[in-house]
């Protein structure tokens, strides 16, 4: 097969199926009419939000600074609790979650942050192999999954790079596959090309855009604008902690 | 759970601040071994109760014929009469519990048996220099000595009434106030050895926030985010511990066993008990170093 060294989001093989979470009915992400008040603050960061998320899907997250995006992300991960109102994800209640089941739930998500947050005196590969280390996975099936990955956001070769040797795109990329190599359920991503130049970001999304292809459900905080016009995929907008607009294939909006 | 990783993580943490490791050790090594100074001195002293438990209160010493004391001069060596009298009056006595003679011969073999370490002494004394002997047995020996003393005043064929117990009273008090001044220090210890082991873990926490972050967000169980942290006081609690063992089999050795010369009798502590006391703080010193950690990790992790 022949490979175009200058389009790395060029897919070349399948990606391995392992058996992911066990099967849910229902919507991946359910918040019902939650609102989360954080002490300090007069205004609600989320306030009656109702979201139901399908598995599958692609959902980008709109809104201004402070518009309560991360908050969601957050709530969703359960490192936050919400001040009322009900959250299912991937079929548990987070309400009744203990807490020494919150990793095993964590385990179904993965997440990709705006400042990579990469191991800085770990290689490429070991920062994509901590995450099944510490999760207790053999060395063998490590050694199998991660070059796998590590291909599928396009950074075969790079694998004994330490993250300073990397530019952005690439280390942004590290976290993606670090992200996704365990088969989550669900990848959130908080404004993941938020430090990244518009010509790198389009071959993240097109990352993200074949994880979501594997099944993956993606929810993406951003205010990318030319992001979202090129997708068209569901986009849901936050003004002020309330959903203002929920379309299934829309675009950023012209306020901002 | 792979212990290649585990181990990684642990070497990283105990290199990164040294020092406060060097520290740790230190603290829980004079710790431990003050603890196991006072829980030593405590069985010595319990050793030695025990012997003397089953021992007579009062001992009324008779006349001999050698007696160098101005009354036996005065009445000569005690009758068999006299010996009929006391034995009779000493029996009559409510407070008395028991009364035992010992014969001239019978005092003499257990003068030899208990002086057995010091066989020039032995051989210095004749076997009738040697008193016999009322071994009296009393039912409540605090207040009752006085009494039985006081009654005995004046019968003739009596050299000395002795009260035993009076004797060791003092060798009690020094052993105890060791006992217990060395219990404080040790509490004082333990509490220095907590707050150290606190503020260590919690400083090898901040110093991986990085990384246990990244473990919390990527779904590592808690157990697994704690572990390293967790061993890591462990291994110190253990290498301060080996220095305490250490420590107080000097002890015994250096100071205990050689006490051993200052006694007539056998109360030296066996290997068995050091052992014993070594175990206790081995027990004590995981049991500080893993408990501290693990609440200190739940306070500042945010498990």
């Amino acid at each position: 097969m022949d490979r175009r060294a200058g389009d790395p989001a060029r897919p070349r093989r399948i990606v391995s199926r392992l058996p992911s979470s066990r099967v849910c009915d229902g919507p991946v992400i359910h918040f019902d009419n939650v609102t989360k008040m954080y002490p300090s603050q007069s205004r609600a960061a989320l306030e009656n939000v109702n979201i139901d998320v399908e598995k599958g899907e692609f959902v980008f997250l709109i809104g201004p600074s402070g518009s309560g995006k991360s908050t969601f992300l957050r709530l969703v991960l359960k490192e936050e609790r919400p001040t009322s109102g009900r959250i299912h994800v991937a079929g548990n209640d987070l309400a009744r979650l203990t807490n020494w089941k919150v990793p095993h739930l964590r385990r179904k998500i993965g997440c990709v942050f705006q400042d990579f947050r990469l191991l800085p005196n770990k290689t490429v590969y070991q920062n994509v192999g901590f995450a099944l280390e510490v999760i207790g996975k053999p060395r063998r099936f490590i050694r199998r999954v991660v070059p796998e990955v590590i291909d599928l956001v396009g950074l075969d070769g790079k694998a004994d790079r330490m993250p300073d040797e990397l530019s952005g795109g690439e280390q942004q990329r590290v976290a993606m596959a670090r992200a996704f190599v365990n088969r989550p359920m669900i990848l959130l991503a908080d404004e993941p090309t938020g430090n990244i130049d518009p010509g790198t970001s389009i071959g993240i999304m097109k990352v993200l855009d074949r994880i979501n292809r594997t099944g993956t459900t993606v929810v993406m905080a951003t205010h990318d604008a030319a992001i979202v016009d090129s997708m068209r995929k569901r986009v849901i907008e936050l003004e002020h902690g309330k959903v203002v607009r929920d379309q299934p294939r829309g675009v950023y909006g012209q306020a901002y | 759970m792979r212990s290649n990783f585990v181990f990684q993580e642990i070497w990283i943490g105990l290199r990164r601040n040294l020092t406060m490791t060097v520290v740790l050790i230190v603290v829980v090594a004079i710790s431990l071994f003050l603890l196991g100074m006072g829980l030593l001195i405590m069985k010595q002293v319990n050793n030695t109760r025990t012997f003397w438990q089953g021992k007579v209160e009062i001992s009324v010493y008779l006349c001999t014929a050698t007696s160098p004391s101005v009354v036996c001069r005065r009445s000569g060596p005690a009758t068999p009469q006299d010996r009929a009298q006391i034995m009779h009056h000493l029996q009559a006595l409510p407070q008395v519990e028991h009364v035992d003679y010992e014969s001239q011969p019978q005092a003499y073999q257990r003068f030899k048996q208990e002086f057995s370490n010091q066989p020039n002494f032995v051989q210095a004394v004749a076997p009738d220099e040697i008193p016999d002997s009322f071994r009296v047995k009393l039912r409540n020996p605090a207040t009752d000595y006085a009494i039985v003393a006081g009654t005995l005043q004046g019968e003739p064929g009596i050299d000395q009434i002795m009260d035993e117990r009076s004797l060791l009273d003092k060798f009690y008090k020094l052993l105890n106030g060791l006992r217990n001044g060395s219990l404080i220090v040790a509490l004082i210890m333990v509490v220095a050895a907590v707050l150290l082991v606190g503020n260590t873990i919690r400083l090898s926490a901040f110093n991986r926030r990085k990384e246990t972050g990244i473990m919390r967000l990527v779904g590592a169980s808690n157990f697994y985010v704690q572990l390293p942290f967790l061993l890591e006081a462990v291994i110190a609690g253990l290498l301060g511990w080996i220095i305490a063992s250490g420590l107080l089999l000097v002890l015994k050795v250096l100071w205990l066993d050689t006490l051993q010369q200052y006694f007539t009798f056998n109360v030296q502590l066996s290997a068995a008990d050091l052992v014993q006391v070594v175990t206790l703080a081995l027990c004590a010193g995981i049991l500080l170093c893993g408990a501290t950690s693990f609440l200190t990790l739940r306070r500042y992790l945010r498990i």
